[in-house]
């Protein structure tokens, strides 16, 4: 208490300027005087008395000191002083100044760019409390190579009562038509089980979510809406609730809306932007049979306060064994079942964690750069002060003085750059995020906040501190005879200076080398994948999506049929076709688009084949799609074998199938390894339907579902035969992607005016996007690797030129005595060339660490792909001796006279 | 100078503050005779280093100073003790008391009282 008072009055005082030196001054006046006139008294002669009193109070300034020491804060004081003077210093030095802190604005600004996306989806995933609680439950069935099935409704309620879990939750991400407004619009949906936002542990922002405790097996008729949906749909109606929505034509009532900040937790950033929940009971219509091995919900739950992972798992570990033994048909061996629990967290950022911490990383390395830089520009201006440091020690200033003076010059320094860095980002933040993929979590959430730039500063404070207090201490420790002695003669820095200014100059060059080289290897893999043979051809095509309502009554249903969806559906192809511009048209599902899948449109069937494994029911899953006969054709698929769907394939004719070459391959590999045909085998794709499907033609792997990954089996399937709600129309043609979405959505709604059209997208753009965070962290990392060997190749100049002007005697005397200019050239050339030689040599290695550590993020290439290395080792050599180039110029065009006069 | 002061620090202190408590307010140079006086002028002040242990109290809500005018009317400052200083000199004497008790038992202590 009396500790903190007194502190804060020397803070005030010191604040304000308030002194006390006339205070005092006037206590000691009178002190002395009280004391002067008791000597007289004791009979001392007037001068004798004045004297003795003096003496007795003792030395005045030292008194004053300390006076003023307890009126105000000493070390501040200094502090304050030496932040004046170095602003005084930095003040005459403009040129230094500029580029010291124009390099620190590079680095701390950054650095501090990719911390706030950091922030904002590595350190602060969810929003949610207690999120570390939060997980999500994944099946896995590594039997049949099948990871992440999701989950059926009796392993749920198994579950909820195992004790491990607060709550658990099921839900399952859709799409619904919100019917009412002035335009059917399609939002993305969620069905959950009424725990879920309970789960969560947030509330509604007015109105309520939904109870818990209600045991309705189907569907409630209840629904949470979206801060964004409620303001843009409803006006931010402040009387929503009660009113009551149609979804795919069932009437729901708004019983919440959520607070603005809310998003779901989900997998994928459309996902993420769900805009409407509603509840059920998941085990009555129109919900499928709750069956043991019908895995159809994604679940998350909160774990039991202060259950770790690891115990919430063996638990679980435990569970899943009773229930293997307890349900053995549900169950069988060769499945392997296990049950995984993956942090929430991870399930949100898992995907894009590598790529972030890879930027990180790579900034981190620009910042040491720029840090190595600016500590290398301190060093060579301490050759320059010298003389002024050894005055100064000669006249007695401390050595740990100096150094806190040279580190208030360096903090300032560091300080400037850190505030001229984030005034940079605060002014080019908006473009900057432009650069950001859309695909990253929380893309909306990322912001310059409190935390980012208390970060921007603890970097500037830390990197001021570190990087300045080396050369502080080097400076300081001055010879101070040597120093004055020799003043003048440009000898003044010591061995010792410039060993370490090349150790840092060899770091600079080694850690730009390794960024580089990264660089490197991420352009060739982003080229590789960019360039690879997709199979299919995407050029002048375009997607429109639709969504066939699925109303919870089934007799209300009018696309119940796939005769009933294709009247439909051939309705709408002959008026697109007859659009201008378009030459061909087709139909599929979502899982038909290519690339623009996320996890969910994967339509993921087990495949049971004919006289092969039919007793077991842990058929492999392969990819389904659904198209229309069209659809082979116009995305320039090539046929192999058989023959593709065809006009005469309805409903009530014999279902039939295409399937791709590594389907082929992988299901049918024959005896002698040769391959059987496949056509005319038959399969079947649903468990539950009795119907075979019989295979009638094999086409080759295209890209469809992944870039990086040719062959992964798939399955097409007719959608004349089997209908679907999650349309993509495709065109190809002469098309204007800004007219086309509302050509079509004239056609569709003139057919069905219900109908929502959604999301027109090129395949182009399609194709580009699914490429977005590859091509981000390679265009960042690319930059960052600019950046810093452009700062490399300015420390190396700045080392050489120094080195070159401490040698001019030395340079100007062999001149003199008759050396070749081109021998001086050469020499000094050489001093580049071996710095050189050992940056790259240290960051060779570097550079292998770093590159097999990224191997994750490579595609056709290895991580010591000598091209890469080899091609970085020479640019880096090039750019050195380039900047070794203009002071060996300087040192070869010396004049001897002049040189040698003049010292 | 740099020696003595430290051992007198925290004693010091509390001398002022009981010349405060016992005589009132006081000026600086009242003070500073008055605690020679009761130590017999055994104790010889450096008077100066008064001042900033004044003020240091003073910061510290122990004492509180104003200007008023002395016996022969002299301006000065005068130093009074707080209702905070009272508390501070009553557990620092109680604490002081302990302590010189203890120290007095160590040097009456006979080899032949022990058990």
């Amino acid at each position: 208490m009396k500790f903190l008072r007194r502190f804060f009055i020397r803070l005030s005082n010191l604040a304000a300027g308030r002194r006390a030196d006339q205070r005092l001054r006037e206590e000691l006046a009178e002190h002395l005087a009280f004391q002067t006139e008791e000597n007289l008294r004791a009979g001392m002669s007037p001068a004798e008395a004045r004297r003795q009193a003096v003496l007795k109070l003792g030395g005045a300034e030292a008194i004053r000191e300390d006076h003023h020491a307890e009126q105000s804060l000493p070390f501040i004081e200094n502090l304050l002083f030496d932040l004046k003077y170095a602003a005084r210093m930095l003040r005459r030095s403009p040129g230094f100044a500029f580029v010291a802190i124009a390099t620190m604005a590079l680095g701390i600004g950054a650095t501090t760019a990719i911390y706030s996306v950091i922030d904002a989806t590595l350190l602060h995933p969810l929003p949610y409390p207690n999120p570390s609680e939060l997980v999500r439950i994944e099946d896995d069935l590594p039997g049949v190579g099948a990871q992440n099935v999701n989950v059926s409704v009796p392993e749920w309620k198994d579950l909820e009562n195992s004790g491990i879990f607060q709550n658990v939750a099921l839900d399952y991400f859709n799409s619904g038509n919100l019917t009412g407004s002035e335009q059917p619009t399609r939002i993305a949906l969620k069905g959950v089980t009424p725990n879920y936002f309970a789960m969560l542990g947030v509330g509604a922002q007015l109105g309520r979510t939904f109870d818990p405790g209600d045991n309705t097996p189907g569907v409630i008729l209840e629904v949470v809406i979206s801060d964004g949906l409620w303001k843009r749909a409803f006006g931010a109606d402040p009387r929503i609730l009660g009113k009551t929505v149609r979804l795919d034509n069932d009437v729901y009532q708004v019983v919440g809306v959520m607070p603005p900040g809310f998003r779901d937790p989900g997998q994928t950033s459309e996902e993420r932007n769900t805009e409407l929940w509603y509840p059920g009971g998941f085990t009555a219509v129109p919900f499928p049979p709750p069956l043991r091995n019908s895995r159809f919900w994604t679940a998350s739950a909160r774990l039991k306060p202060g259950l770790s992972m690891a115990a919430a798992q063996a638990h679980l570990d435990a569970l899943v064994d009773a229930l293997k033994k307890q349900y053995p048909a549900d169950y069988p061996a060769q499945e392997a079942w296990t049950v995984r629990l993956v942090p929430l967290s991870e399930s949100v950022v898992g995907s894009v964690r590598q790529s972030l911490i890879l930027l990180f990383g790579a900034v981190g390395f620009v910042l040491l750069i720029s840090c190595v830089n600016v500590a290398n520009l301190l060093l060579a201006r301490a050759s320059a002060r010298g003389h002024e440091i050894a005055v100064r020690q000669a006249l007695g200033a401390q050595r740990t003085r100096l150094i806190r003076q040279f580190l208030a010059e360096s903090l300032l320094l560091f300080l400037l750059g850190g505030l001229a860095g984030i005034a940079i980002l605060f002014s080019v933040g908006k473009f900057l995020l432009r650069l950001v993929p859309e695909s990253l979590p929380h893309m909306n959430d990322i912001s310059v906040n409190w935390g980012v730039l208390a970060f921007a500063l603890a970097v500037s404070v830390a990197a001021g501190t570190v990087f300045g207090l080396a050369p502080a201490c080097l400076i300081s420790r001055y010879d101070v005879n040597g120093t004055l002695r020799q003043e003048g003669r440009g000898s003044s820095g010591t061995r010792e200076r410039s060993r370490a200014r090349q150790i840092l100059v060899v770091s600079e060059l080694a850690l730009s080398l390794v960024l580089m080289v990264a660089a490197g290897l991420l352009l060739r893999s982003f080229w590789d994948l960019f360039k690879v043979p997709l199979g299919f051809n995407p050029s002048r095509a375009m997607t429109i999506e639709t969504w066939l309502p699925y109303p919870n009554d089934p007799k209300t249903d009018i696309y119940s049929t796939a005769t009933q969806e294709a009247v439909m559906l051939r309705e709408v192809l002959r008026r697109n076709r007859a659009l201008p511009g378009v030459e061909e048209t087709a139909v599929g599902d979502r899982a038909a688009l290519p690339l623009g899948h996320r996890k969910d449109d994967r339509n993921l069937s087990p495949l049971i084949r004919e006289g092969q494994g039919v007793q077991s029911s842990q058929p492999p899953l392969i990819d389904t799609s659904i198209v229309s006969p069209e659809y082979f054709h116009l995305l320039g698929m090539t046929l192999l074998r058989g023959r593709l769907f065809v006009d005469q394939d309805l409903q009530d004719t014999p279902s039939i199938a295409v399937i791709n070459q590594a389907a082929a391959r992988t299901y049918w590999p024959g005896k002698d390894g040769k391959g059987e045909d496949p056509v005319g085998k038959r399969v079947r794709l649903r468990a539950e339907k009795p119907d075979w499907t019989t295979i009638v033609g094999v086409i080759a792997d295209a890209r469809t579902e992944s870039l990086a990954d040719a062959s992964i089996p798939q399955v097409y399937l007719d959608i004349y035969q089997r209908p679907a709600r999650d349309l993509a129309f495709f065109l190809r043609g002469q098309l204007d992607p800004s007219a086309i979405s509302e050509q079509v959505r004239e056609q569709v709604q003139a057919v069905d005016a219900e109908l929502p059209v959604f999301r027109a997208e090129t395949l182009n753009e399609v194709l580009s996007t699914s490429l977005s965070v590859r091509r981000f962290s390679m265009e960042m990392v690319a930059l960052f690797a600019a950046a810093a060997l452009l700062l490399a190749g300015l420390g190396i100049y700045g080392t050489i030129s120094y080195l070159v002007n401490e040698q001019r005697r030395e340079i100007a005397i062999r001149l003199a005595l008759g050396a070749q200019r081109g021998t001086i050239l050469k020499m000094v050339l050489r001093q580049g060339l071996t710095l050189a030689a050992a940056g790259a040599g240290v960051g060779l290695v570097g550079a292998l660490i770093v590159s097999h550590l990224m191997a994750g993020l490579l595609f056709g290439v290895s991580s010591n792909d000598l091209p890469t290395f080899a091609g970085v080792t020479v640019v880096l050599t090039a750019v050195a001796l380039a900047a070794s180039c203009i002071p060996a110029l300087t040192a070869m065009r010396l004049d001897p006279i002049t040189t040698l006069h003049s010292e | 100078m740099k020696d003595k002061p430290d051992v007198l620090q925290g004693t010091l202190a509390l001398m002022v503050l009981k010349t405060l408590d016992v005589l009132g307010p006081q000026h600086g140079y009242g003070i500073a005779r008055r605690i020679e006086q009761i130590s017999g002028d055994i104790l010889v002040l450096n008077q100066g280093t008064l001042y900033p242990l004044l003020l240091k109290l003073e910061h510290e809500g122990s004492i509180a100073s104003q200007w008023g005018a002395s016996d022969n009317n002299r301006r000065a400052r005068f130093y009074r003790i707080t209702a905070p200083g009272r508390k501070q000199l009553e557990t620092e004497t109680s604490d002081w008391e302990r302590t010189a008790q203890i120290i007095e038992r160590f040097f009456n202590v006979k080899a032949e009282e022990l058990p």
